[in-house]
């Protein structure tokens, strides 16, 4: 035993001394608000104060807090100053996924325990050790500067006010269960066995020797793939023989967790034949890593606009290459599954409950009435948690043991299976006239979309119509190829793959604009796409077009902060502006969201909202839409949140879909459900409702029920499939968006200082504008971190201290300008805003370096000594130049 | 004795066969030579997250875990008459609050930039040494300071260089059943200033690209001593005579500074940089460094 007091309370427990003390805090005490996400000290998810001072609990073995006193998130509330804080992170929007939260409240706890009134660069400093991948961490310092000073009170919730989230308060206090958080007390563990080689053959022998169960190919009662497509099974839920990246799983090892933690790799009886893998570019001539696709090519995506170009004056061309980019949500994946009868039900955290249930059920070979899935918070996940996981590996295990079955993955584990942003190299072109009007635009891009199928159609469909961005281009080729390699699977990360192509996009046009001696901002506006305007697809946008709003209003940022550049010896200044548009929804396909509301006899009245909230707010924006449809507060909701056994199919957490889509089908619901109270009250339409004690009132008259009432809304927004050339109505909606960056570059190093980003997006209408507004923050940080910093490398980043994602001093302050255009088909005028905060971010940067430096950085992450390369290939061709025009004259 | 021995079957920490945590510095040598495969740690910024590293893929760290954390007696920064000695427990934290002359004002700088605060709490100057990574933080400016290690062992005490103390990427000089136990600094010249430089891609939690560290003494406009050591560029961080003999006896030119006098570094090609952008870097951070000291 050895005795530690956590919270003020003592406790003796009885685990080896080197038990890490998150462990200790989490498996022995029940304490599981602070969170693992790494086991390695990189994350600072677990901080908890330790005699006061900030330490990682990971980091910290058993034996050296006997005797010391724990301070957990679980503790806060008890003492004024962690409760102040607490308040302080919900009043300002600084809890998103909440997984990071308890660690950045415990580190802002040492630091307000030893100065109340810190400024920023103390906060910064002492929550330096903590990465959020949602916030953009700029609410959560304005959150740490607030505590001690006056607050407002929150709001009712009406649409267009900043009401805190409400799911808020769990994440605070450390009651949110999360996926590793929770399971039956009598689960067996499980642990993947994964492919250390790209591309391997693998025999896998008698297994009877080892303590636990090894699963493998053959215990797969139903199908052995899964896969985003219906039609497209092809990743294995144990791959049969051959492994096709590292990471990709072959077997499973099952039993109680001390017998599977205790098995080393050498006990385990498979047999490796190494092959030469390959990457995008090789494959393309290369052999077929699946039969069905025997040039490599997953899908090609194509859009011909336009006969023939109009004459052209100045012409821009250039290469790009993008790197593999890790969502790094800070919660690993993590669930347990188990059998009841001949039922799977499957708890973790996930963004489309309604497809694990399909891909669970086919891996058993059930009907999917017979699969339950239950979401838990879900910490964190930007695309990454749309593919399933764990799902299909602890359902097949629970089947076949008839136990439940849990599982957590290591960081490292979770970095080298998990999909990724697609790497893409892309060649663009693009004209325009003398007058700087954009004559044409060509794109040809090749994305790596990995080992397996995943998103890489989706990526392919998305790109070739998005890739000449919001303007009126009269003469559109473009081309995108998801193509399959060694590489671990691309799939869906927040922009499917228009991040990458707004890169080649935005900087042909500073490009043009200056050989056309335009200012690159008014360059923008002239070519921006308006009211009334025809895509390149073929659709005229009737409504909802903002970016000459965005661009205006971005004006006076834009020449302030080009008049303050300040260029000092080594280091240049720079501006830089780049504009985005995205569409909202599946690509020219149904994807429907249904929403229910139930007032029952004794008044309660539950909001059924399967849309899974990853930390974006929508249990929070759905809820307060559908109060105001059917005009009761917000308070008066009751939630029933995502659970395929409870709630409708919502459709995917993606496409920046919930907002708009489930949002509209919210409003709907609680129209249906005041239409039918009205009606039974016999009241006129602008009846005023009530809901107090259990009773409704319409116009202050009680309404008495002997059966519920219910109000059902559905939406699927209207599109029409692409054709060959790309021509069709792919979204019902686009939200659009302008930044700008502000930074210096440092001459002789190649760093690059951000200091300032102004983002100006159209939201259509901001249901709640500190929600949008912390989803530009977050979306800015990574696309910086997209621009400067991610790279995942298989076998050399797979950790959170060799793969670099953007800490607290590495997002500058932001300026959110919020431009309504309203959208006719959505909720109260709303579209979405989760992808579009990201897709301008690192085009605007690029754009920021050309202008301090006039270098053109090709490839991303700039890594320092990437942009000293560019920086030098400037100069080169500048003194060529010079030389040329020396001999000329 | 007061020491415990623990033999583990449960849950949590599968291969950690043994902890032992002695209280006095002989026990800690009795059982370092009882089972001299043990690993020692202090505050466990390096020796966990490895293990984490190596569980990944199923390999697990076999060996006893030797914590030092209770041994009285190694957490306390004294003053003698030839200068410091800092205890092996002595954390960048506690360095930064201890009042030290301006020759340390590197080391410092360092301690504010080693991980985040949670690492700066509990990761120790000498375990930093004792991993010895080719970026460690604490390296360049020890080697200014001309930092020894006091080493404890079977055969008694012994002091090493810094420089002779670091064999390699991950190799120290450590005998079997010896313990480093502090770190000696010598009192350094009057009138020195240290700095330190970190480069790195992103601004907190940072493994260098990069660092310089320096310690100058300048006297009536001329440097009178120098010396500069870079990390990260080779196996172990270096101190640079021939850069060092370049500013003595002269204003503190960053000028001075030329690229053959970086010839000893060997900087690699790695996910952070490359090795030419390396070589570049230290020579540009190493100007900057003289710029500031001067």
């Amino acid at each position: 035993m050895i005795a530690l007091r956590v919270n003020g309370t003592e406790h003796g427990v009885a685990a080896p001394p080197a038990t890490r003390l998150s462990a200790v805090l989490r498996d022995h005490l029940g304490l599981t608000g602070t969170k693992v996400g790494c086991d390695a000290g990189d994350c600072g998810a677990c901080t908890v104060l330790l005699d006061g001072a900030q330490v990682c609990a990971c980091l910290v073995p058993l034996a050296q807090a006997e005797g010391r006193a724990v301070a957990t998130v679980e503790g806060l509330a008890a003492s004024p100053l962690g409760a102040a804080l607490q308040a302080a992170f919900q009043a300002h929007g600084a809890a998103q996924c909440g997984i990071c939260s308890p660690g950045m409240l415990m580190a802002a706890m040492e630091l307000l325990a030893s100065t109340p009134r810190p400024d920023e660069a103390q906060v910064q400093a002492a929550l330096g050790g903590v990465l959020c991948r949602c916030t953009g961490y700029r609410k959560i310092i304005e959150a740490v500067l607030a505590v001690g000073r006056a607050s407002v009170a929150p709001p009712a919730g009406a649409v267009g006010e900043s009401l805190p989230r409400l799911d808020g308060p769990g994440r605070l206090d450390g009651t949110e269960l999360y996926g590793a958080d929770t399971a039956p007390a009598d689960a067996l563990w499980l642990r993947p066995i994964r492919s250390p080689y790209a591309h391997a053959r693998f025999v896998i022998g008698d297994a009877t020797h080892l303590p636990v169960r090894l699963l493998t190919a053959a215990d797969v009662p139903g199908r052995n793939g899964f896969g985003i497509y219906p039609d497209i099974k092809d990743q294995a839920v144990f791959a049969p023989g051959l492994a096709r990246y590292r990471g990709d799983c072959v077997a499973a090892l099952v039993g109680e967790r001390a017998a599977v933690e205790a098995v080393r790799w050498d006990d385990l009886p498979i047999t490796w034949e190494e092959l030469p893998p390959q990457g995008a570019a090789a494959a393309l001539s290369g052999p077929a890593l699946h039969e069905r696709w025997p040039d490599n090519v997953l899908t090609t995506g194509r859009l011909r606009s336009g006969e023939a170009a109009p004459p052209a004056t100045h012409t821009a061309s250039g290469e790009w290459q993008t790197g593999c980019v890790e969502h790094g949500y800070i919660e690993p994946e993590a669930g347990w599954a188990r059998r009841v009868g001949d039922q799977m039900e499957v708890f973790g955290c996930t963004q489309a409950p309604y497809m694990d249930r399909e891909e669970v059920a086919g891996v058993l070979g059930l009907a999917p009435a017979a699969v339950r899935i239950i979401p838990s918070a879900c910490g964190g996940g930007f695309g990454g948690k749309l593919d399933v996981s764990f799902q299909p590996l602890l359902a097949v295990a629970a089947w076949v043991t008839g136990r439940p079955v849990r599982a957590v993955w290591s960081r490292g584990e979770s970095l080298a299976s998990s999909t990724k942003r697609h790497p893409a190299s892309i060649q663009a072109s693009a004209s325009c006239d003398a007058a700087g009007r954009l004559t044409r635009f060509a794109f040809e891009g090749l994305y790596d979309t990995g080992a397996y199928a995943s998103w890489g159609p989706t990526v392919a469909g998305r790109v070739p119509v998005h890739c000449m961005g919001p303007y009126r281009v009269p003469f559109v080729r473009s081309r995108a190829r998801a193509v399959l390699s060694n590489n671990p699977p691309s799939g869906a990360f927040r922009g499917f793959g228009v991040p990458q192509a707004a890169i080649a996009q935005e900087m042909l046009w500073d490009q043009l604009a200056d050989q056309a001696g335009l200012d690159r901002l008014e360059f923008r506006l002239l070519n921006a796409l308006r009211v009334g305007d025809t895509t390149n697809t073929g659709q005229t946008l009737e409504a909802s077009v903002g970016l000459v709003e965005c661009l205006e209003a971005l004006r006076p940022h834009w020449h302030a902060l080009r008049a303050a550049r300040c260029s000092t010896g080594r280091r240049r200044g720079g501006v830089g502006v780049a504009c985005m548009w995205y569409g909202i929804g599946n690509t020219g396909m149904s994807n429907p969201s249904t929403m229910r509301l139930v007032l029952a006899p004794e008044g309660r009245l539950s909001f059924f909202n399967g849309a899974v909230d990853i930390g974006q707010g929508s249990t929070t924006v759905l809820a307060q839409i559908a109060a105001e449809a059917l005009g009761l507060p917000v308070a008066a909701l009751s939630l029933v949140l995502g659970d395929t056994g409870l709630t409708a199919d919502a459709g995917k957490t993606s496409a920046s879909r919930q907002t708009f889509v489930s949002g509209r089908a919210a409003q709907a619901a609680g129209a249906a459900l005041r239409d039918a109270i009205l009606l039974r009250a016999n009241a006129g339409a602008n009846a005023r409702l009530t809901l107090a004690d259990g009773v409704l009132r319409v116009d202050g008259v009680a309404l008495r029920l002997d059966a519920p009432l219910e109000g059902q809304g559905s939406f699927d927004p209207p599109t029409v499939a692409l054709d060959a050339d790309g021509q069709g109505l792919p979204y019902a909606t686009y939200g659009f968006a302008a930044q700008l960056a502000a930074l210096e570059v440092d001459l002789e190093l190649g760093t690059v200082h951000l200091q300032r980003i102004v983002a100006a997006h159209d939201v259509g209408r901001a249901i709640n504008p500190m929600l949008v507004e912390g989803q530009i923050q977050g979306g800015i940080a990574q696309g910086i971190g997209l621009a400067l910093m991610e790279e995942y490398l298989p076998g050399r980043t797979e950790n959170l201290h060799d793969y670099l994602m953007p800490s607290i001093g590495d997002v500058p302050a932001i300026d959110c300008i919020l431009v309504e255009a309203r959208e006719p088909l959505g909720p109260f005028g709303a579209k979405g805003i989760g992808e579009p905060a990201l897709v301008p971010t690192a085009p605007a940067i690029l754009s920021a370096i050309r202008d301090a430096t006039g270098a053109v950085v090709r490839r991303v992450p700039a890594l320092p000594h990437r942009v000293l390369e560019a920086l030098r290939e400037q100069r080169m061709g500048e003194a060529l130049r010079e030389q040329r025009s020396g001999v000329a004259s | 004795m007061a020491l415990a021995i623990v033999s583990l079957q449960t849950i949590g920490c599968p291969g950690m066969d043994a902890y032992l945590r002695p209280r006095t510095l002989d026990d800690a040598l009795r059982l370092l030579a009882a089972a001299p495969g043990c690993q020692v740690l202090a505050g466990g910024t390096d020796v966990f997250p490895a293990r984490a590293g190596a569980e990944v893929w199923l390999r697990r760290d076999d060996r006893p875990l030797l914590d030092i954390s209770g041994v009285a007696g190694l957490a306390e920064i004294s003053e003698t008459a030839a200068g410091w000695r800092l205890g092996a427990l002595v954390t960048w934290a506690q360095l930064r609050r201890a009042a030290l002359p301006p020759a340390f004002a590197g080391l410092c700088e360092a301690a504010r930039q080693v991980g985040g605060a949670q690492v700066q709490n509990r990761g120790t100057l000498l375990g930093n040494l004792c991993n010895a990574s080719p970026a460690a933080d604490g390296t360049p400016p020890l080697l200014t300071l001309e930092a020894g290690v006091e080493l404890a062992g079977p055969a008694g005490t012994r002091v090493l260089p810094l420089a002779a103390f670091l064999l390699g990427n991950r190799r120290t000089a450590l005998a079997p059943g010896e313990l480093a136990v502090a770190l000696r600094l010598p009192r350094p010249p009057e009138g020195a200033h240290g700095g330190f430089l970190k480069l790195g891609a992103r601004s907190h939690l940072v493994i260098s690209i990069a660092m310089v560290a320096g310690v100058l003494v300048v006297e009536g406009g001329q440097v009178r001593a120098a010396r500069l050591a870079v990390g990260a560029c080779s196996a172990v961080a270096q101190r640079l005579p021939l850069a060092e003999a370049a500013l003595l006896g002269a204003p503190p030119d960053p000028a001075r500074l030329r690229p053959e006098h970086l010839a000893g570094l060997a900087p690699i090609d790695d996910a952070r940089a490359s090795a030419a952008y390396r070589q570049h870097a230290a020579l540009v951070l190493l100007r900057r460094l003289v710029e500031q000291l001067a």
